[in-house]
């Protein structure tokens, strides 16, 4: 239940464009370990202007 | 023994697909059309979906893709496909396949059914799988890249264009359907209206309150959303509030260009954000529910399953049912738009090769089906109620017994009484003539709704809770696709004067952006005045050019097929795209040269300026300078077709080119990043 809870709210986030915070941290510790990772809300208008300031911004009809 | 299953799910298809197409006369349950569709969309993705990704794509689990390979943790993550599933369906699915089968509905229900089932297993779903698997391979780049790097530079910078003129279309069909639902009707104003406010609000919170909490921000925007429509009803029946809020066609355009404009250069955070969020999340929760109403309410279907204007003469767009049938169904059978969708983010997300059927091919599958119920919502109407939402004021007269009287003569016989009764029920002033599918749909949404939950009582409320939904999730493409179009404009800018290209200076983009929203306030003002309706004009446009940039996909895959020396499977995009290409070129050419004025531009155009030498003023014109404004619009409108086409063919051109000189080559020439295996953990 609690993981079926999870991948909803995973799934709900990534439609308005939010990977995981969580997901990310784990690829800078393990591939940029000495780099300061942003903190949560950095992460979160990063990928914000990404979706939506960015040439991607495009949905379907 | 593992096929006896899907064979068993194969003949209940085809058993309901038999039933839909023999029944005469009696009424037939909705539920015939959903099992048949259900049952096939799982066959077609067991069985073609699975021989595409084992013979004609050769996916390999073991190859990296660009989310491992390129990993990054903010573009490139590794994505559990359900998760993803998600998020490229939410960016799909949109107002296209909920309007273009309502419109569909005046042929009868049987030919739009047919046309997406059939259309979505051999077309659409095809394109976009394609589109995902030659990204994947490719860096998760763009269309307009790839078209590029496989068919050469001019190709792709045809592509470019011809992709923003789509976007500009697309953007001004999306706004008039706004214009239509929201014209004269104060309590859907208010309602949308009411969205800014608190979008701005949610847009504070998230910058400087919480920052990052989506679930309750969304929480409290939608609670805010329903009292807004509760509200609405009191605002629209205030002699004070009501009139406020109560706009012409006209204003409500000058409004929606205005708000286009100033939205599109708001930071994002403050406005598109959060209304983003709202839009996303009511649509994915609506279409959920719509599918559960339907089921537990198992209506009858109520239009007939074929109607007398499949030959052509129909009120609603013109044109007999070959080939424009083909492309007032886009979305939902086949969505060329989709490819700029499958060139994007999701590309750059996908964990494993294995995953492309599911994402790609499994995503369209549920947008056929959104379109399913769409098509479905519209035929369990009474077909007098139908035609009389969907025929245009110079048909119908404004007063209810004009309208009933010709909807009577058309053969769908009507009560003056209903149709008052059916504006009172849904809490409009009057349902003649609002065209446009967005209003069917929401009259549609009610019926069903309200049988599930809350009565008759309840059917306002369910209204306007549908008017909305579509409104909001419409005007929030507007915003993101002017943002769209803008950077495409000055990539293509930057081609002639390399300084608008990428520039931080504030300039370009301004300028880009006002070009963007007069090219779609353009065609949204002229749909507007248009005496026809506009929906009639413009939808079938924005259809070719939706149908024309899937046919360039389906060519940039065959290309691709060839260079990889896999030509005895490239039927799989061939078939496909010769289907496309016979539609949008007799469509297109048929808006171009028709001799029938009811469907050829230029014939049109020709006899309004004839009546004009003459000084005579042909209905609907009521003066010279609206018969002058008609003229010049079909000028417009044709010169755009005749820029499709033109588009179209080119491609064409070096589609054929290309392919013989893959053929000729004995070598594999695909340009695919060079193999990376996956890392073993």
């Amino acid at each position: 239940m609690n993981g079926l809870y999870r991948q909803l709210r995973a799934m709900a986030r990534l439609m308005v464009g939010q990977p995981s915070y969580e997901a990310y941290l784990a690829h800078m510790a393990r591939h940029h370990p000495h780099a300061e990772p942003m903190t949560r809300t950095a992460f979160f208008r990063n990928r914000e202007q990404a979706r939506y300031a960015g040439s991607n911004g495009g949905k379907c009809c | 023994m593992k096929h006896i299953l899907w064979i068993l799910m194969a003949l209940i298809g085809a058993i309901c697909l038999a039933v839909l197409a023999t029944a005469r006369g009696e009424q037939i349950n909705a539920l015939w059309i959903v099992i048949a569709a259900v049952s096939t969309f799982l066959v077609a993705y067991r069985y073609y979906a699975l021989y595409i990704a084992r013979h004609v794509m050769r996916l390999n689990p073991a190859r990296a893709t660009p989310a491992l390979y390129r990993a990054d943790g903010l573009d490139y993550v590794a994505t559990d496909r359900r998760v993803l599933f998600g998020h490229h369906f939410a960016a799909i699915a949109g107002a296209g396949p909920l309007v273009g089968p309502v419109l569909a509905a005046q042929m009868g229900y049987l030919p739009g059914t047919l046309w997406i089932i059939a259309g979505v297993v051999l077309a659409g779903a095809v394109q976009d799988f394609m589109v995902l698997f030659i990204s994947m391979r490719r860096d998760g780049r763009s269309l307009g890249e790839l078209v590029r790097m496989e068919m050469g530079p001019i190709a792709g910078t045809i592509a470019l264009a011809g992709a923003f003129m789509i976007m500009v279309i697309i953007l001004a069909v999306l706004a008039l359907i706004v214009v239509r639902a929201l014209a004269e009707s104060p309590w859907g104003m208010f309602t949308v209206v009411a969205t800014i406010p608190l979008a701005l609000i949610m847009g504070a919170y998230t910058r400087w309150v919480r920052p990052g909490r989506i679930g309750e921000v969304s929480l409290f925007g939608f609670v805010g959303l329903i009292l807004a429509i509760v509200f609405g009803q009191t605002i629209a029946a205030s002699p004070f509030w009501g009139p406020l809020f109560t706009f012409t066609p006209e204003q409500l355009c000058w409004i929606l260009i205005g708000y286009g404009a100033v939205a599109s250069i708001l930071p994002v955070w403050l406005l598109l954000a959060p209304r983003d969020y709202l839009s996303t999340f009511l649509k994915i929760g609506a279409i959920a529910a719509l599918a559960i109403g339907i089921v537990i309410m198992a209506p009858p279907l109520r239009m007939p399953p074929l109607t007398q204007f499949i030959g052509g003469g129909g009120p609603v767009w013109s044109g007999g049912l070959f080939p424009f049938l083909f492309i007032t169904i886009a979305c939902g059978a086949v969505s060329g738009f989709h490819a700029l969708i499958a060139s994007g983010t999701t590309p750059k997300l996908i964990a494993s090769e294995a995953d492309a059927r599911f994402i790609g091919y499994g995503a369209m599958l549920m947008e056929a089906f959104v379109a399913i119920m769409a098509l479905v919502g519209a035929a369990i109407l009474d077909p007098g109620i139908y035609f009389a939402m969907n025929s245009p004021t110079a048909l119908l007269g404004t007063d209810p017994t004009s309208a009933a009287a010709a909807v009577t003569a058309m053969g769908f016989p009507i009560t003056p009484d209903l149709l008052v009764q059916t504006a009172r029920d849904v809490g409009e002033h009057s349902i003649i003539a609002r065209t446009g599918g967005a209003p069917t749909l929401a009259v549609a949404m009610a019926e069903i709704f309200s049988h599930v939950v809350g009565g008759p009582a309840m059917k306002a409320f369910w209204y306007h809770f549908a008017i909305l939904f579509e409104a909001l999730f419409i005007l929030t493409a507007v915003d993101a696709g002017t943002r769209a179009g803008r950077f495409m404009l000055q990539d293509l800018i930057g081609l002639l004067v390399p300084a608008f290209r990428g520039s931080t200076s504030l300039a370009p983009g301004l300028v880009a952006t006002a070009l963007c929203v007069a090219s779609w306030g353009f065609f949204l003002y002229q749909g507007v005045t248009d005496p026809l309706g506009g929906v009639n004009t413009l939808w079938p446009v924005f259809g070719i050019s939706n149908q024309m940039l899937a046919a360039m996909a389906l060519m940039l895959a065959t290309v691709v097929l060839f260079r990889m020396k896999r030509q005895r499977y490239a039927w799989v995009t061939v078939v496909p795209t010769l289907w496309l290409l016979i539609c949008t070129l007799s469509a297109g050419g048929l808006k171009l040269w028709s001799s029938d004025p009811a469907v050829g531009f230029l014939i049109h155009a020709r006899l309004f300026s004839e009546a004009a030498a003459r000084g005579e003023l042909l209905a609907p014109a009521k003066s010279m300078a609206q018969m002058e404004a008609i003229i010049f619009n079909d000028r417009i409108d044709a010169a755009l077709c005749g820029l499709f086409l033109a588009v179209v063919l080119s491609l064409l051109f070096f589609t054929i080119k290309t392919c013989i000189a893959a053929l000729r080559d004995a070598k594999p020439s695909a340009s695919e990043t060079p193999r990376q295996m996956v890392p073993a953990e």
